[in-house]
């Protein structure tokens, strides 16, 4: 296991692993659901603002201009900066490797609120797609903890 | 523009990796040991690297978001996780295991499910 191989010498061997399996798994929560609520709120912010169909530096800086208005958008960052923090810290103890397809956990949180909160239409393909994504996570997570 | 945002995402994240790495294992403790492990962390030359390409993420999501569904680009970008595992394996030296490729294997098929429906669906 990855998270144990990191383990310094010196200390109880099963107590510490439980530990970090704790600590990985708080701070993989607060990724997952501070990240993905963090862009949904952003996302909201950035519907109201008016869409752009060419990417030009004036229609960039518009767009953007008006998708700071609103504070949904200021609570999806303030979000976002606490899901960046807790993947800094995550990031100093697991492998890059774990940790990254672990986060894809917001899959069922992201479908799940742009559906409830965001009016979007997800039909039966895209679930499938996220449960075949969830499922792909689960493998990998399986042999790790 | 989506697989700009995808680059970007596996690059930053593995910069991110590599300087957390250097920094070693943060632990919860007093204030000032915190404050230690912060300015360690905004002195890290990887980490501000790290920082800037997923800024430029940020910006490129963003104008991305005006245009598709946040239920359509969010899992889209799965791709990049076979990106980070390939990179985590030929530049960090990681171990990626048979069940993380298998696992990878499946993100790739639902991607693939995702990507087959409309890119908008509110007007």
């Amino acid at each position: 296991m990855h998270l144990r191989r990191r383990r310094p010498g010196g200390t109880d061997a099963s107590t510490h692993d439980g530990v970090i399996v704790l600590r990985t798994a708080l701070f993989l929560s607060i990724v997952v659901l501070a990240g993905t609520s963090g862009e949904l709120f952003m996302a909201h912010a950035m519907k109201q603002a008016a869409r752009t169909e060419t990417v030009t530096h004036a229609a960039v800086v518009g767009l953007l201009k008006q998708g700071f208005r609103p504070a949904a958008m200021w609570i999806g960052l303030a979000l976002q900066a606490l899901a960046f923090f807790a993947l800094l810290a995550l990031l100093s103890w697991a492998d890059l490797s774990f940790v990254v397809p672990a986060t894809a956990l917001n899959y069922v949180v992201g479908a799940a609120g742009s559906a409830l909160f965001l009016r979007e239409q997800v039909d039966r393909t895209r679930w499938a797609g996220v449960l075949l994504v969830c499922i792909g996570v689960a493998v990998m997570c399986a042999s790790e903890l | 523009m989506l697989a700009l945002t995808i680059v970007l995402g596996a690059v930053g994240d593995l910069l991110l990796s590599t300087g957390m790495k250097q920094i070693g294992r943060v632990e919860l403790g007093p204030a000032a040991a915190m404050g230690g492990v912060f300015v360690r962390i905004i002195t890290n030359a990887e980490i501000w690297l790290g920082i800037a390409t997923l800024l430029l993420l940020f910006g490129c999501s963003l104008v991305l978001l005006s245009r598709i569904d946040y239920s359509y680009a969010q899992p889209a970008t799965a791709v990049g996780y076979a990106l980070v595992a390939l990179l985590a394996y030929s530049v960090l030296g990681e171990v990626v295991t048979v069940s993380r490729w298998t696992g990878i294997g499946c993100i790739c098929v639902g991607v693939a499910l995702v990507g087959r429906t409309p890119p908008r669906t509110t007007v």
